[in-house]
């Protein structure tokens, strides 16, 4: 079994860690400001499966600790187009600038950058090799598409740039926070396992056996070699095997400071300064995802800040239920009579109930198996978010989860 | 039509959960004849696994022998049709009654798929093991930009044109595949592109020239998933730019999760404004034998409110969505979510509709 598939699998396939029977313990909030307001905390990261609104979350949890006094750089993956333009980073150019109209207070900035992933990948490149040999890569076919397209590039240039942000941010003292959106990826484990799979691809027989000479005495006496190398001349074509070989042979000298990079990185998800924060919607699909995740960074021991739900439906008030809502309908229906309005505002509510109990069945049992993650719960806004007004909304309703009036009061209101 | 035919899927489903189908017709799909390949993309988070889903079923419910297949590695076919995680293997997971089709599903991984060819067209034995020792697989499969697709949308081809090197091979009407995301969908069934700067010749790139030639053919349509808020639509336009840059053919756009249309536009209308008659409206009310306080009428207001400044976002995205220029169909929201009998009344959506 591949590597690759073995870590697919077996992250999924692992025994689940947590309590073996429900609890009735009450279900921890997620506190948005004193993750914010912890100054010992220099990362977060938000992950989580495509569509649940990660970099809005990433991007109103940037803007709420640069309004409560962080310096703050946020790296998003890609954007809503309007969002981007309010932030003003339409334009792709991998470097963090200002956000305009920033409320800063107590020395609090932020500056905001889109990913360019390949040209990430070739500072690596540039940083790491001589001039004329990064040249030499930079021009290699077998470069130029694996820095563009393959499966993971994205991923794990995610993680390349956070490593470049906090090295900067430690030598210059520029941001005391960074926060991280992370790709829109088939699952949301690929961005841990990417530079994993990097290294063990560089670490790989296949890497050697590419950078094993032809013929001569060095060559390597497997039982296997020739016909493997006979193989892949068949079916890739001698040329491709050719520009593979001359971009390993480049390659070869980088391949250690890559290693050397993916490991570091990896242990800076570990380091206590980093928090990472799951986001997900209250659908089956990304709810599952993101229980993935946390059992994930639980084996990892990467630090777990909490789950934020987003887009949850709020409960309509008073006590009508779904079902006197629909006997009612049906009632009119039989009158006879004309009544539009009340019949389709009963249908409304009987079918907005019926969205709460299913999220919030969805919800609990996420709960119910993960009672130690805390978490926040967003309520579904009726428009679009696209300028800092609609991020410094979100970014209230983060920070309303958790009832900061003296416990005293809380409990005297509860009597 | 009068008979209703029922359509069983593979194992253990309740009786309770039968759900009808419309009757057989014995056409493919009304809205593209002659297409036999559906490809099915979508931003994240619009239910284009769910669409596949209901558009193999509808394509059965007409008669067809349907192929639906999937290709990143999320089982999300198992979890919807409620079997067990499916294998490299084309496993039934719906069977039709009278007169309607058979759906099987199959989840290609690039690995197997690589095998698979390898086995069938250089009976390599022994040596393909050996790649896998090497770690030429894992390469191949993970590393190699594009050839992982090449190797996906290659078993696609392959189903869709049985030959001989696969003896006994069920032959396919209509397959419908679960594509990747919108971002990523013209990069994926790009094959050839992806490849050129790599493989400029050679069996790799011949392979990749006829899946392309298949793609690119009126035998191949492009869905596209999407919900009418602005991002999704925005993704669905520059999508189907991307694919018909490619010149990749553009099948249809499915409208997801659409809300109930229950309230007209001047009812809308005076719930933005509020300006809503309150007496008629608590008359209703209690002629529908609920009493009502001012709670509760204060409550349905809001909530009329929401969902009125909801539809207008709706309307000026689905406007959008009509200026794409691809034939539109609409799916509705499914309150209770989407379970099996969800799935087939979507089915029963996109066979109305003409999709399926």
């Amino acid at each position: 079994m591949t590597p690759r598939a073995a870590t697919h699998q077996s992250s999924r396939a692992t025994a689940r860690v947590g309590p073996l029977v429900a609890t009735h313990e009450p279900k921890q909030l997620l506190d948005v400001d004193a993750l914010l307001d912890d100054r010992s905390r220099g990362i977060i990261v938000c992950c989580g499966s495509g569509g649940v609104g990660k970099t809005t979350t990433s991007a109103a949890l940037a803007l709420r600790a640069a309004e409560r006094g962080r310096r703050v750089v946020v790296l998003t993956i890609d954007p809503a187009r309007r969002l981007a333009q309010s932030m003003g980073i339409e334009a792709l150019d991998n470097t963090p600038r200002p956000v305009p109209g920033v409320k800063g207070k107590g020395g609090g900035s932020l500056d905001a950058m889109m990913l360019d992933m390949k040209r990430t990948f070739d500072e690596v490149v540039q940083s790491q090799a001589s001039p004329e040999k990064a040249e030499q890569i930079l021009k290699n076919p077998f470069y130029i598409a694996v820095s563009s397209s393959f499966a993971g590039t994205q991923e794990y240039m995610a993680m390349e740039k956070l490593g470049q942000l906090d090295k900067d941010a430690q030598h210059t003292g520029r941001w005391d926070l960074i926060v991280v959106d992370t790709p829109p990826s088939r699952s949301a484990l690929d961005f841990l396992d990417a530079p994993e799979r990097l290294s063990s691809f560089l670490d790989g027989k296949f890497m050697k056996l590419l950078l094993a000479p032809a013929r001569g005495p060095a060559r390597l006496m497997t039982a296997g070699f020739g016909m493997v190398t006979n193989a892949i001349t068949k079916i890739i074509g001698a040329q491709v095997l050719q520009d593979m070989k001359a971009f390993v042979a480049a390659f070869d000298t980088l391949f250690g400071g890559f290693r050397q990079r993916a490991l570091r990185t990896f242990e800076l998800l570990q380091d206590r300064r980093t928090a990472f924060v799951v986001v997900a919607a209250p659908e089956p699909d990304a709810l599952r995802e993101a229980a993935y995740f946390v059992e994930r960074l639980r084996a990892e021991q990467m630090p777990l800040a909490g789950l934020v739900v987003n887009r949850v439906s709020s409960k309509p008030s008073g006590d009508l239920t779904a079902h006197a809502a629909m006997t009612g309908v049906e009632q009119l229906r039989t009158s006879g009579e004309d009544h539009g309005l009340a019949a389709g505002l009963l249908r409304l509510h009987a079918d907005r109930l019926t969205v709460v109990e299913r999220e919030k069945r969805l919800t609990r049992r996420f709960g119910t198996s993960h009672p130690d993650v805390p978490t926040a719960v967003l309520p579904a806004l009726s428009t679009d978010v696209h300028d800092l007004d609609g991020l410094r909304r979100i970014g209230d309703l983060l920070g309303a989860q958790v009832d900061h009036r003296p416990a005293r009061r809380r409990a005297d209101q509860a009597g | 039509m009068s008979r209703v035919p029922e359509v069983t899927p593979g194992r253990a489903l309740p009786a309770a959960t039968l759900v009808r189908m419309p009757a057989p017709r014995a056409e493919s799909a009304p809205d593209f004849p002659g297409v036999q390949l559906h490809i099915v993309t979508g931003k994240g988070g619009t239910g284009k696994s769910t669409v596949s889903a209901a558009l193999a079923l509808a394509l059965a419910s007409r008669g067809n022998t349907v192929l639906l297949c999937e290709v990143e590695g999320r089982q999300g076919i198992a979890q919807l049709f409620d079997v067990p995680p499916l294998p490299y293997e084309e496993r039934r997971v719906a069977r039709g009654t009278t007169g309607a089709g058979d759906v099987y599903a199959l989840a290609i991984d690039a690995e197997s798929a690589l095998l698979e060819y390898l086995d069938m067209y250089y009976r390599l034995g022994r040596a393909g093991k050996a790649l896998d020792r090497f770690g030429v697989v894992e390469f191949a499969t993970t590393i190699a930009p594009g050839v992982r697709d090449v190797l996906l949308t290659g078993k696609v081809y392959e189903a869709a044109n049985r030959n001989r090197r696969n003896k006994g091979a069920r032959e396919y009407d209509a397959i419908v595949l679960d594509a990747p995301p919108t971002g990523r969908i013209s990069q994926f069934l790009n094959v050839n592109t992806e490849l050129a700067g790599l493989a400029k010749v050679g069996p790799i790139k011949s392979q990749a020239d006829v899946v392309m030639k298949l793609l690119r053919s009126s035998r191949t349509a492009i869905h596209l998933v999407t919900v009418l808020e602005e991002m999704p639509v925005q993704e669905t336009g520059d999508g189907i730019a991307e694919l018909r840059g490619a010149e990749l053919p553009v099948g249809g756009v499915i409208v997801n999760m659409v809300r109930p249309q229950d309230l007209d536009a001047a009812e809308r209308a005076a719930l933005l404004d509020g300006t809503v008659d309150r007496e008629a409206l608590v008359a209703s009310l209690e002629k529908a034998g609920i009493s009502a306080d001012d709670e509760l009428v204060d409550g349905l207001l809001e909530e009329g409110h929401d969902h009125a400044e909801r539809r207008q976002l709706e309307d000026t995205q689905r406007a959008l969505v009509e200026q794409l220029g691809a034939p539109t169909y609409e799916l509705p929201l499914l309150p209770g979510g989407v379970d099996l009998a969800g799935l087939y009344e979507l089915a029963e959506a996109l066979c109305e509709e003409g999709l399926g």
